[in-house]
């Protein structure tokens, strides 16, 4: 088989706040057989709020990052939802409106650069589902995590809007029924738990602006977690992430009741049922002490 | 010519009821019904009502997906009844189906909630153009296809409600407007013969009831029975917000605009510097987890940071595709 070949964009988390993430993607694609070219030119992707202030300036930035993929010839992987929608939506948009394409061209050539299309972008999630697959992961593992009750938590941006996810991805799920972090629950070996929280919202985007809010839905979705027996929760998205494992203390206040589960991200979930070595995983990094390994 | 086989599997319902009148608690009855490739959602409910249980209670008016009675939850999901086919509903969620209002904690009886909440905010906004029309006016106010595109669709919602109840934001806040209304407020903003633009957007801004509450999850665009796509209209809003000159320094709007800052001089985020110039002294409250995060290695600080590369060209493209001013 052809080694698989990737544009990374690791997105800014992955270099400040979740360094186990960006440490967990290297050991895994290591493992896997597959080569990371990082995008060390990308900027910010604006994280939906440059978004609300400035389309434009957004659409320029994000085409840019896409350009330097399209240079290499590669598809983009991302490794944040929210990466994954910003930057999968600028190209919606722009192979969408041949008049808005030329204005954000425009633009690029300034900077000796055009965005063409011709790169794909897809989240490490789906890279790894559609491009490697499931049965061969499951013939890889060499610990299975078969004495885990592991709730899977999906993360907005990968899921919704659907018909973004849908058309991006070969593996095309439902925003109400995923089942692409449940399948690599099981092709790791572990028991995936099934709760209402696993496609809601975890708050993040509106940490700052509307705290209470924020706090209640993190609560909720770790309550969720916790009722339906898990051990412990997984995500694809550093966002989700911080704001599940950080943030307990407020999620706790804003529902009453003590909420806290250790959260790992798919890439650690991942290494640990591929025998990645424990400190190539990062899980010392974890707020929300990892307790089973 | 073409044939078209009907076809018909057994589905178990399980039906959300509660009398506010009546009953201390809900409770839920199962129905096992043999049910047909051709049905929608609303004939489970005809049927529930006809053949098992007359007291069963809906809301339905004109079958056609255009009055907005008929809302109600399958799986969780807030779905038009008249317009969902129990096909795709099966497809979705097997042969186990949770029927249940829009709204368990606002439920009146069975399937009718009380949408109060959804009308007061819906009227909050001014749902209606606010401008000097002349009584006797000589020629009509003509609006341009153009112009008239500028609405997105806005004006197709059709207030079944759907978005309003599936919004996360919604269920832990009573004050947020919620997505419908902020959809209603765009279809009116971007009117052309609308004169309220600032006073409007004004009231849309409030912390805790206004725009910046938005979470970002979708729910609201992934239900819309109609396509409106409801968070497109906030995203259109918050940029009014700055385009018309509306918006006040808060840590909501700093945090949009220092994503700008902060990319201009780093390419990449300098995510405690964003904290810190979002929050200004606000920032105290976040210092017992960044001390946390710091010893585990989460915080990076703005002399670590690992700046893009080529960073010229982004200092450039920020400086000549910026639209926006704040």
């Amino acid at each position: 088989m052809k080694k698989l070949k990737y544009a990374l964009f690791t997105g800014c988390t992955a270099k400040q706040s979740t360094p186990e993430q960006y440490m967990s993607t290297m050991a895994v694609a290591d493992k896997l057989g597959i080569e990371l070219v990082e995008l060390t030119e990308a900027s910010c992707c604006g994280a939906s709020h440059l978004q609300d202030y400035d389309d434009f300036l957004s659409l320029v930035l994000n085409a840019r990052n896409i350009a330097y993929a399209e240079k290499h010839g590669l598809t983009m992987v991302t490794i944040c939802n929210t990466c994954q929608l910003n930057t999968a939506m600028t190209k919606h948009r722009l192979d969408n409106d041949t008049a808005l394409k030329a204005r954000v061209n425009e633009k690029l050539e300034e900077v000796g650069l055009e965005y063409k299309g011709t790169s794909d972008i897809t989240h490490f999630l789906y890279a790894i589902i559609d491009d490697i697959g499931l049965d061969k992961i499951t013939k890889m593992v060499v610990t299975p995590l078969s004495q885990f009750n592991i709730a899977p938590f999906y993360g907005c941006h990968n899921i919704r809007p659907s018909e973004l996810q849908n058309e991006t991805h070969k593996t095309a799920e439902s925003a109400y029924r995923p089942t692409s972090l449940d399948d690599l629950i099981i092709a790791c070996g572990g028991s995936n738990v099934d709760y209402d929280e696993k496609t809601k919202c975890c708050g993040f985007h509106a940490e700052l602006q509307a705290p209470k809010t924020a706090s209640a839905l993190t609560g909720k979705v770790i309550a969720g977690a916790m009722d339906g027996n898990a051990d412990w929760m997984v995500t694809p998205c550093p966002l989700c992430h911080l704001k599940l494992d950080t943030q307990t203390g407020h999620a706790s206040a804003a529902i009453g009741r003590e909420v806290s589960l250790p959260v790992l991200h798919m890439q650690q979930m991942l290494g640990l049922a591929l025998g990645c070595p424990q400190e190539s995983l990062g899980l010392k990094h974890h707020l929300t002490k990892v307790n089973f390994v | 010519m073409s044939t078209h086989t009907i076809t018909t599997q057994k589905v178990n319902f399980k039906v959300f009821r509660f009398n506010a009148d009546d009953d201390y608690l809900p409770y839920y009855d199962d129905y096992n019904m043999e049910v047909t490739s051709e049905e929608v959602v609303l004939d489970i409910l005809d049927r529930i009502k006809w053949d098992h249980d007359g007291s069963f209670s809906y809301r339905r008016s004109c079958r056609h997906g255009i009055c907005g009675a008929c809302a109600i939850k399958v799986n969780g999901r807030s779905t038009l009844a008249c317009k969902e086919s129990m096909t795709d509903m099966i497809e979705l969620f097997g042969n186990e189906l949770t029927i249940e209002p829009l709204s368990i904690k606002r439920s009146i009886k069975d399937m009718i909630v009380d949408k109060g909440d959804f009308w007061e905010k819906h009227d909050a906004i001014h749902p209606y153009l606010i401008s000097d029309v002349e009584e006797h006016p000589e020629h009509e106010h003509i609006v341009t296809p153009e112009e008239a595109e500028e609405l997105l669709e806005a004006d197709i919602c059709i207030q079944c409600g759907a978005c309003h109840y599936a919004c996360p934001v919604v269920e832990v806040n009573d004050e947020f407007f919620g997505p419908a209304a902020f959809a209603k407020a765009y279809r009116f903003e971007a009117d052309v013969r609308d004169d309220a633009h600032v006073s409007r957007l004004n009231e849309l801004h409030e912390e805790n009831q206004g725009l910046w509450d938005c979470v970002k999850c979708f729910e609201c665009a992934e239900v819309c029975p109609k396509d409106v796509n409801p968070i497109d209209k906030i995203t259109k809003l918050h940029q009014m917000l700055f385009a018309e000159g509306v918006a006040t320094s808060n840590v909501a709007t700093r945090h949009a605009v220092g994503f700008k800052h902060s990319i201009a001089r780093n390419g990449v985020l300098d995510e405690g510097g964003l904290v810190l110039y979002s929050e200004g002294p606000g920032i105290v409250k976040h210092i017992p987890v960044a001390l946390k995060m710091f010893t585990k290695g989460k915080i990076v600080p703005p002399w670590g940071i690992v700046k893009s590369d080529n960073l010229d060209e982004i200092k450039k493209l920020v400086k000549s595709s910026s639209t926006a001013k704040f």
